[in-house]
């Protein structure tokens, strides 16, 4: 338990570079939502069983709560608030809203995460369906958010830019 | 606007992650609570030592049950029998610990890994006690002071009509035991609490509140002395509800004692571990049914035995469950005479309380698979023993003849029969059956089960609401209702702005803020939009009419000249928004408020109702049901927001399956809880889930309020598990009877592996058996998960 050292942590998150001083024990979760103020950064089980804390490191869906903030360091930190194409981002949300795809809301920001994997990557749609099984919802009963991402891949493969 | 689809007003915010959930607040100052919480699921508690917590690096404070033993327990929001009082949970353990998980001490400290870690060294001094974990009578235990000599603590006794005539004069009589195991909803944001106190008076605000602020302001100022003024609870998101979420639990009364005593911030976060532990657990019922039936299927009379599995004490919602249970058992059949006699017991395990269709999910699976039992028995379609047996139209309003909670129970409108056509008709019922048969044919293993059901939209508590217009020229709807996820905040401005002829952006919706409003019954049993709705609906029009008084006086003109009309309104031709309308106000006449409230209260519950159909598939290798397909009928009377009632329909009929095909809470046999994360807990997931077909149909507007109004939220659960139980056995062509939730491939196998022997079993005990005789074959039931003990009587 005696782990009060700090480290020094340096990682981008959405564009921009942070230097932080973590003890090694902080949860990238947690360092996330109360050093970085990043409010889509929330713990749903911190046992990586549910999801909600999923960001994006290094272009790939990640459980926030089972990373130490210590192990991202040179990391590009990727949250719900500011996906690397805010184009895509946008579509993510609107798709979302139309499909009703949101009702708490609580583990929507990691749901979006993995929407943007699955259409960064163009997943065909069992792929996209297992991707989004990572993930616990308790509120939509999941066809929504099914729906939302199954209309983006339609929408981005008629747009036909590929990865 | 009523019956529009619009988008939700929610959404934006929940998208760009400008939320308020508990969990990213932070306060100056701020202080962390640890609970400390009982290793034991039954012990006698000598001693907790806590010197070691106390010195640990950056803790302020410890205190353990002694320390606040002047703190009366949570109370009941109704008490139904004084005598029950004495089973309240006490805020932390005393001389006793009666399940893992108790709150046993609390470590106050400047940040929450150190708070977890003084945690650590509080040492409980204990002698292990044996656990009660059934609902036998015990006799001998150990626990006799908790527990009377015995565990059951409360008899709940319902009915109509003359049993014992219908019994005697039926053709057969037909019993089945059911059992639905102990489940939670486990909303995906855990518990969290912040308590903040006031700088120059005893008093706080408490963040994190959800579902029913202003009754738990009123529990948290009597607990704590305080008053009622000087507690004002604050809501802001909460990550999902589903009841559970938003009781007042110890904890809550403990980050507000920390907060008062030491004068600081106190936040306390649940972990996942904690909430399977600590949130109320619910179902955990069995329920044994004999009916008297005649020879074409007309049940004449149902006889209802029920034991609830109600854990370690009562919590706010006391024996209410069970309560619930046996009210609404009959469901959308006429059953001429009724008796339910349910029994409630402590045993050394989470306490429980209510969880979306309290009590209905499971009496529904009961009476559902009672009428599939009988259709067996008797060679029927199980939709024509439906038939014979629904209450008809002629028949509305329909009187029970029985209370439930201390209301009675009237069916307020509808058209049971109707809606079942209606079902069969749109889903096609008959070609689903018909391709599921073809496909048994060749060998796959699909059914399809069709299930009915009557909901309650609670009316038990009136609800006030006001509409202001604020400084910006908004008109705000001020409600004590609750935001869970639902779209509450939609629906209801969708309402206001019917009522008033305004555009929905003229409003701005306050909830779960005590001090906003005096009063408010809360957001459970799906209430909100018949009661808050129905409260805006009638303040909308004391708001109009005001609004054109005001506007008339300011202006000199006569009310005739002025119209509510685009964004404010038009006086004499000319036009003005509510913004310019609120300056002229603020320059002429700075004291006029432009307020109305209005409050709702009804006598009468709604009761929403519908059809359930679902096909499901099972996996000849692994025996897991995979649900293919699901349909739902609703009739909720008229719809706010057709889309919501759909998606509320949708999230509840998934979290069924769950409850249906994988959920259960379980113990070890010295009481250890084996289910404390979501790898344990399973609940469903993208791939669980079938194709859906949702009818929301608004045929009978409920009479019970002015727009018509049936609830939405439990409609999608309540007939889930009765449903897809059919469906499995008709997958198996009917050879087996599922009559215990969930349907495990563990539980598949071993009723499987009964099926040759299962004619041989013996039947249960001629009806009007002792207690003692029906106790031991409740017990065999129960020891035997297959629950395959259906036996078939002919009563003459």
């Amino acid at each position: 338990m005696e782990d009060t050292e700090l480290h020094t942590v340096s990682f981008k998150l959405n564009g921009h570079v942070q230097v932080l001083q973590v003890a090694p024990r902080r949860s990238l979760t947690h360092v996330l939502d109360q050093e970085c103020g990043m409010k889509s950064a929330r713990v749903g089980c911190g046992q990586g069983d549910c999801g909600s804390c999923t960001v994006s490191v290094d272009g790939v869906p990640i459980r926030g709560c089972l990373l130490f903030a210590v192990q991202a360091d040179g990391a590009d930190i990727r949250t719900a608030e500011a996906l690397a194409d805010p184009a895509m981002l946008a579509a993510i949300r609107k798709a979302f809203k139309k499909h009703r795809a949101i009702q708490c809301g609580y583990c929507t920001p990691g749901f979006m995460i993995l929407a943007e994997y699955i259409l960064r990557n163009a997943l065909p749609l069992d792929q996209a369906v297992q991707t989004l099984s990572a993930n616990l919802c308790r509120c939509t009963g999941y066809s929504p958010i099914v729906s939302a991402v199954t209309e983006l891949l339609a929408l981005r493969a008629e747009n036909g830019c590929g990865p | 606007m009523i019956g529009r689809s619009v988008d939700r007003l929610e959404d934006d915010d929940l998208l760009r992650a400008n939320t308020r959930f508990v969990g990213s607040l932070a306060f100056e100052d701020m202080l962390h609570m640890h609970v400390v919480r009982s290793p034991y699921a039954h012990a006698r508690l000598k001693t907790v030592i806590v010197d070691k917590a106390a010195m640990a690096p950056g803790v302020i404070a410890v205190w353990v049950g002694n320390d606040i033993r002047d703190l009366s327990p949570i109370g009941f929001r109704r008490v139904p029998d004084r005598d029950l009082l004495q089973y309240r949970q006490r805020l932390m353990a005393l001389e006793e610990l009666r399940y893992v998980g108790e709150p046993v001490a609390i470590v106050l400290a400047t940040d929450p890994y150190l708070a977890e870690d003084a945690g650590r060294l509080v040492a409980i001094d204990a002698e292990i006690l044996p656990p009660v974990l059934d609902c036998e009578p015990r006799p001998d235990s150990r626990s006799e002071p908790l527990l009377r000599g015995r565990n059951e603590i409360a008899r709940i006794e319902k009915g109509y009509g003359d049993i014992e005539a219908a019994f005697a004069a039926a053709d057969h009589k037909i019993s089945i035991s059911c059992q639905i195991a102990r489940q939670t909803a486990v909303p995906l944001e855990t518990r969290g609490a912040i308590a903040v106190p006031h700088a120059h008076a005893a008093g706080f605000d408490l963040y994190g509140a959800a579902k029913v602020p202003h009754a738990n302001r009123q529990e948290l100022a009597k607990i704590l002395s305080l008053d009622i003024d000087s507690v004002v609870l604050r809501e802001g998101h909460a990550g999902g509800g589903f009841g559970v979420r938003g009781e007042l639990y110890p904890e809550d009364v403990l980050v507000a004692f920390a907060a008062l005593r030491l004068g600081r911030p106190v936040k306390w976060i649940e972990d996942r571990s904690e909430h399977f532990l600590a949130i109320n657990h619910s179902r955990d019922q069995m329920i044994h049914l004999d009916a008297a039936v005649s020879e074409g299927g007309v049940i004449a009379g149902l006889h209802a035995r029920l034991a609830t599995d109600q854990g370690a004490y009562l919590r706010t919602h006391e024996i209410k469950v069970s309560d619930l249970s046996c009210a609404f058992l009959p469901g959308p059949y006429r059953i001429p005479a009724y008796r339910a006699t349910a029994t409630v017991h402590l045993t050394n395990k989470t306490p429980c309380g209510t969880y979306r269709a309290p009590g209905r999910f499971e009496a529904t699976f009961a009476m559902e698979r009672m009428i599939d039992a009988i259709a067996a028995a008797l060679a029927l379609d199980p939709v024509e023993v439906r038939r014979r047996n629904l209450i008809s139209a002629a028949e509305m309003p329909f009187e029970r003849k029985i209370e439930a909670t201390g209301k009675r129970v009237v069916y307020d409108s509808g058209d049971y029969r109707q809606t079942l056509e209606t079902a069969i008709e749109a889903f096609d019922l008959p070609e689903l059956r018909r391709a599921a048969e073809e496909r048994r044919r060749e060998g796959e293993c699909v059914g399809i089960g069709v299930a009915m059901f009557v909901e309650k939209t609670d009316t038990a508590l009136h609800e006030t609401v006001r509409l202001e217009l604020a400084s910006d020229g908004k008109i705000e709807i001020v409600t004590g209702t609750s935001s869970l996820g639902q779209g509450m905040e939609t629906a209801l401005t969708q309402i206001a702005a019917d009522g008033l002829g305004l555009p929905m952006d003229a409003f701005r919706l306050v909830r779960g803020q005590t001090d906003r409003i005096a009063q408010s019954g809360g957001t459970f049993a799906s209430r909100t939009t018949l009661m808050a709705g129905s409260a805006i609906h009638e303040a909308s029009r004391i708001f109009r009419q005001k609004l054109i008084e005001v506007s008339a006086a300011l202006y000199g003109v006569t009310t005739g000249e002025v119209t509510v009309h685009g964004e404010g309104c038009c006086i004499d031709g000319r036009s003005l928004n509510l913004l310019q309308l609120r300056a002229a106000l603020d320059t002429a006449a700075p004291d006029t408020q432009l307020v109305a409230e209005a409050d709702f209260s009804s006598g009468a519950m709604a009761c929403p109702y519908g059809v359930h159909i679902a096909q499901v598939k099972v996996d000849p290798d692994d025996l897991s049901v995979m649900v293919e397909k699901y349909h739902i009928a609703y009739e909720i009377g008229r719809a706010v927001n057709p889309d919501l009632v759909r998606a509320q329909l949708l999230g509840g009929a998934v979290q069924g399956i769950g409850g249906a095909l994988m959920e259960e809470i379980s113990f070890s046999a010295d009481g250890q809880p084996l289910t404390i994360s979501f790898a344990h807990y399973v609940t469903p997931r993208t791939v669980d889930v079938p194709a859906f077909d949702i009818l929301v149909l608004e045929d009978w507007p409920s009479p019970t309020n002015p727009l018509g109004l049936k609830g939405a939220g439990e409609g999608g659960i309540n007939a889930a598990g009765a449903a897809v139980a059919a469906a499995v056995e008709d997958a198996f062509g009917a050879t087996i009877a599922p009559r215990r939730l969930p349907i495990t491939p563990k539980s598949l196998f071993d009723l499987l592996a009964r099926t040759d022997s299962a004619h041989t079993r013996a039947s249960w005990p001629a009806r009007q058996g002792s207690a003692t005789e029906w106790d031991s074959h409740f017990r065999n039931a129960a020891d035997d998960t297959s629950s395959f003990c259906r036996g078939i009587n002919p009563a003459r």
